[in-house]
């Protein structure tokens, strides 16, 4: 069970969050002028970073708010958690330890 | 008792004796004693059978490592507990354990055939032999393969004890109570951190409790351990938790106990439940585990009498026992010598020590006083095979040449064997979270490296030999760890004198391997029955990777996790392919450490505790009248109401003709309600639903679609505008969090420039759906303050007013086709108001109906369930309900989408009705349609049922059904491929019932 730090209410366990998928995949503002695979893109392709990975989370059974995390898949600690609509923060190469 | 019985010393009661069974046979013992140790010191050895050949086992060590000595304890038909280590069982009086896996007797058993056809079960062999036919793995040859290879067999009634869970915060949470492990609890415990304390025992001392002449500070070791706890334990910040296991290190330190509460005691309290089940969220860890001592690899190395060294001197000097009366020791270590000092000392004859290693490699303080005492040291020497039946009897050794040559020796009688073939960290818990390991040349094994989580080993688990160094390395981790949680410690100092052994040793590549083993068979994995030939064999058979090697032998694998196995298995792979064992790497561990009950697991969540209920208005009502509920997600809706005899099929249809005819009532409290407030509501909603909303008047309702952005149906339901900047949503029963959730993030992340508010309101209104032709009647006895007339409250209209002096929204809508209203209320009032419509309607009959009859009702009007007729690969158009889409919108989530080629491409399954050409026969929900009957196989399945039931109101049976281009094929008779044979069918429009509407408009 994780520890996530949500920039709204603070550390809660993982059972109040529910996982968005990966982050910073933004709809197209007029999605009438996107190609097929525009499209495509947007709506399949996906990272699947091993490493440091910058995914979405909703604390849906706390404060509802979605919110942007970044978390190395390898060892499952977060390295950030940010608030929807702002950029990653720089973290150091390889994480924290 | 007896004479292995050491006449005094050791941890046990001897004033406090008990008798138990083993096998049906009462034995004697003391208060403190194992099954296993009582047992050896009744002179037991033989406590098992093997996994796969029924080779007779003993006692191979004195704890959690125990590979042979599974048994079952018995407490009555509900609590029969089997694979228990005998080495973990703590004694009560009255005890009854059984050995496992062997018939008719322990030590007559039939399946030892399989040890002599063992040449004929080499590793693979179920693989390779019994795969062909497939089919005839499951039948033919699983359940002998099973019956006969085997452990334990659990209890079939059920559980009848209570089993806790707790959660617990601690600053230090220290695993393992020995040397380290202690010094690291009373170091950070001092400074002021919140310390767990946990450790898998009954007593706390971990291998401190098997010295017999160490000190510490100046007292006995066992002196000084029984000092600590006491310490430890009047500290209000610190908790211990002996009979405690860390099965498994979950990220962010959270780790997982299993404690045992009752299962020593002869006659536990029926209040205390039986295990707890820890989650202790640690912001340090140490981690003080120890090491587990590894057997030697020789042929007949798992003969009853065959045992660590380690364990031996552990059942002296803790149990009082000695485990044999003339004993041959082969060292690959120092660790052998002190438990030879021990045994003779207790006079044990120690027949011979054969040490592998060549003179002058040895020559601690060990070898040092075992030459003292005269004790027969055979330097270069080691043992070639061990024979005896059910005990060993004797061993040949073997001299071992500087060039790595074995040459036979001496033949000497024996009833037991100690081996030492070095110590193999327990890396376990820090493998487990995810931190690496390094391979240590010097110490021959694996140790921690990096952590993953805020964790440190500490002591023999991570290589660091001699107890005063384990004390020293303790004390520094229990202080690192405090200060990381802001507690400063002053780091104590130990004086300790032990007879100290390196880890050292040369696990599994031990000389005679090469030159004199094959095609000689040692055991490496005892509990899996894995031999040094298997090993070789999967090489052979080209795996080169330890984990094939490990899948294909099992060696490593199920609740031993390799604890005695693991490096032997590596160092005999490396020997055999000439490589490092660095090289060849290592399998992952696995969680649990040992074995957890399934209980502590499911803890309070049993019976009515599994999962929460949701209860709709008329819950006790229906109970009362015999009702029998589905469950729909958590909610407990019902079904059908019974009248007398009736069975479902009899009451649908009763129901569905009761709404047709005159009017019925049914519970739709578990529809998702949402409300949509703000000056953009209706903006958001244009933009999130298919439909326009714009023009939607307030007091009107309107069906609604919801896609993804894919453009595929994801929910839907009915929308009605309260007023211009507020709208009642409502979706799917299943729905209704996953679309909360939706509209939550497209709020939040992708038009946060709209100024609106969403409100879950499900819980908040019961919802009573009134339908058929005399709806109206019935519900113009109950409401005030509304015009109930067609013209006044017209179909898909909304009203406010009061029903039975409580507030009312009515919504005049129907999923039935017939008349029909929703009476909403606050929730609080629908019990009330839920009885109050049921009593106004008896005058005209009123009928009240279940869920099936619902489903049977809008399936004959041709009214889609998102989830039952769409299945996530549906367009509206798909589902035939692109009439709904906005036609004038730039946008809306799906639209997109719905432009991509394949959404638009022909041959698209639509949604369409069928007619069984025989009427009474009902199709099966998700039968597939083919399009030409007496085909050869293979063919195209171009479709299938969605939809199925009996119509009353029809007379006949219908069915929805999603086939290709299906709107093209209205007329077309089709055939439903079943086992029973081909049934035909006509494809028809999906509104089987007044598809003009009439009905509706009254
Ligand atoms: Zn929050």
């Amino acid at each position: 069970m994780l520890i996530i730090d949500c920039p709204y209410c603070g550390p809660r366990p993982e059972p109040e969050f529910t996982h968005g998928g990966e982050a910073h995949i933004a709809r197209p503002a007029d999605p009438s002028q996107a190609t097929d695979q525009q499209w495509l893109e947007f709506l399949y392709l996906r990272k699947n970073t091993r490493g440091v990975f910058a995914e979405r989370w909703r604390h849906a059974r706390g404060c509802g708010r979605f919110f942007n995390a970044l978390r190395d898949t390898t060892t499952d600690q977060f390295l950030a958690t940010y608030r929807a609509g702002q950029k990653p923060p720089a973290v150091p190469v390889g994480g924290e330890r | 008792m007896s004479s292995l019985r050491t006449p005094a010393g050791g941890r046990i009661d001897r004033a406090d004796s008990l008798s138990f069974t083993f096998d049906g046979r009462r034995y004697q013992a003391f208060v403190g004693d194992t099954l296993a140790s009582a047992l050896l010191a009744n002179g037991v050895h033989l406590m098992g059978r093997s996994f796969k050949y029924h080779r007779p086992r003993g006692v191979l060590g004195a704890g959690a490592e125990e590979p042979n000595a599974l048994v079952t304890v018995t407490r009555d038909d509900a609590r029969r507990t089997p694979n228990l280590r005998a080495t973990q069982v703590e004694l009560y009086d009255g005890l009854v354990a059984e050995s496992q896996n062997r018939w008719p007797s322990l030590s007559f058993d039939i399946g030892a055939i399989n040890n002599l056809l063992s040449p004929f079960l080499p590793a693979g062999f179920y693989n390779k032999t019994f795969m062909w036919p497939r089919s005839a793995w499951h039948k033919v040859w699983e359940p002998p393969i099973r019956a006969a290879a085997g452990l334990g067999v659990a209890p079939t009634l059920p559980d009848p004890d209570r089993y806790a869970q707790q959660f617990a915060h601690c600053d230090v949470l220290v695993i393992g109570a020995g040397a380290a492990g202690l010094a690291a609890a009373l170091t950070a415990a001092s400074a002021g951190a919140r310390v767990i304390v946990c450790d898998e025992q009954a007593e706390m001392g971990g291998a401190l409790l098997s010295e017999r002449d160490a000190t510490i500070d100046g007292q006995p070791a066992v002196a000084w351990v029984a000092a600590s706890v006491a310490r430890l334990a009047a500290m209000p910040r610190v908790r211990l938790l002996p009979r405690t296991t860390a099965f498994g290190y979950f990220p962010h330190n959270n780790i997982g106990l299993s404690e045992r509460i009752t299962e020593h005691l002869a006659d536990p309290a029926p209040s205390l439940p039986r295990e707890r089940m820890w989650q202790v969220r640690a912001r340090e860890v140490v981690i003080a585990t120890g090491a587990i001592e590894r057997p030697l690899l020789f042929p007949g190395n798992d003969l009853p009498g065959v045992m660590l060294a380690s364990a031996a001197r552990t059942y002296l000097n803790r149990y009082g026992v000695r485990v044999g009366t003339r004993a041959v020791v082969a060292a690959g270590c120092d660790a052998a010598f002190a438990a030879a000092l021990d045994l003779a000392a207790a006079g044990v004859q120690i027949a011979a020590i054969a040490d592998v290693r060549a003179a002058g490699a040895a020559d601690g303080p060990a070898l040092a006083a075992a030459r003292a005492v005269g004790l027969p040291i055979r330097a270069c020497s080691t043992v070639l095979a061990a024979t005896g039946a059910l005990r060993v009897a004797a061993v040949r050794l073997g001299v071992v040449a500087a060039n790595g040559n074995v040459s036979p020796g001496d033949t000497i009688a024996c009833d037991v064997v100690l081996v030492s073939g070095g110590y193999t960290p327990s890396v376990h818990l820090h493998s487990q979270s995810r931190g690496k390991l390094a391979f240590d040349e010097a110490l021959g094994a694996f140790v921690p490296a990096a952590p993953a989580e805020r964790s440190r080993s500490a002591g023999h688990c991570r290589g660091i030999n001699g107890l005063g160094a384990a004390l020293e390395d303790g004390a520094c981790a229990g202080a690192a760890a405090a200060l990381a949680t802001g507690h400063t410690a002053t780091t104590p100092r130990f004086v300790a004198t032990a007879l100290d052994a390196g880890i050292e040793g040369t696990p599994g590549a031990l000389p005679q391997l090469a030159s004199v083993i094959p095609p000689a068979k040692a055991f490496v994995d005892f509990q899996n029955d894995v031999t040094t030939r298997d090993l070789a064999l999967a090489r052979r058979e080209g795996f080169e990777s330890i984990e094939h090697i490990k899948r294909y032998t099992t060696t490593g694998m199920a609740t031993d996790q390799g604890k005695t196995s693991g490096l032997n298995a590596l160092g005999f792979v490396a020997a055999e392919s000439a490589r490092k064992i660095a090289e060849v790497g290592l399998t992952t561990y696995r969680m649990p450490y040992t074995p957890v009950t399934f209980g502590a697991f499911a803890g309070f969540a049993r019976g009515d505790q599994f999962d929460p209920v949701r209860k709709t208005p008329s819950h006790d009502w229906t109970i009362a009248r015999g009702g029998v509920f589905e469950d729909v997600g958590m909610w407990k809706r019902t079904r059908f109401f019974p009248v007398g005899t009736e069975d479902m099929h009899a009451a649908v249809d009763r129901e569905c003709l009761g709404v047709r005819n005159g009017v019925g009532m049914f519970d739709a409290s578990t529809l998702g309600k949402i409300e949509v407030v703000g000056k953009d509501a209706a903006e958001f909603l244009n933009r999130f639903y298919v439909n326009n909303w714009a023009n939607l008047a307030p007091g009107r309702a309107r069906y609604g679609i919801l896609l993804r952005d894919d453009g595929f149906v994801y929910d839907d339901g009915v929308i009605g505008r309260l007023a211009a900047d507020r709208f009642h949503v409502t979706t799917t029963t299943g729905g209704a969090a996953r679309v909360f959730g939706m509209m939550e993030d497209y709020i939040q992340t992708e038009w946060t420039d709209l100024s609106v508010w969403i409100t879950s309101t499900t819980e908040q209104w019961a919802v009573v759906a009134v339908q058929g032709p005399k709806a109206r009647e019935v519900l113009a006895k109950l409401v005030t303050g509304i015009d109930l007339s067609p013209t006044a409250l017209p179909h898909m209209a909304i009203a406010h007013g009061e029903i039975c002096g409580v507030p009312l929204m009515l919504f005049r809508v129907s999923f039935s086709g017939e008349l029909g209203f929703e009476v909403n209320v606050p929730a609080d009032y629908g019990t009330h108001v839920w009885e109050a419509i049921h009593a106004a309607g008896q005058e005209f009959g009123i009928t009240v109906y279940g869920t099936e009859a619902m489903h049977v009702l809008r399936a004959e009007k041709g009214y889609i369930i998102v989830g039952q007729d769409t299945d996530g690969t549906m367009t509206p158009d798909d589902a035939g309900v692109a009439w709904a889409i906005g036609k004038t919108k730039h946008d809306f989530i799906g639209k997109r989408g719905l432009e991509r080629p394949a959404l638009k491409a022909k041959g698209r399954k639509q949604l369409v009705g069928l007619a069984t050409v025989d009427p009474q026969v009902v199709l099966e929900e998700g039968a597939q349609l083919v399009a030409t009957a007496n085909r050869p196989a293979p063919y195209p399945m171009i479709g299938y049922v969605t939809s199925a039931y009996h119509s009353a109101a029809l007379g006949r049976s219908i069915a929805l059904a999603a086939i290709a281009d299906g709107r093209a094929r209205m007329g077309e008779t089709l055939y439903v491929a079943m086992p029973g044979g081909d049934i035909p069918v006509k494809v028809v429009s999906p509104v089987f019932y007044d598809p003009e509407g009439a009905r509706i408009n009254v």
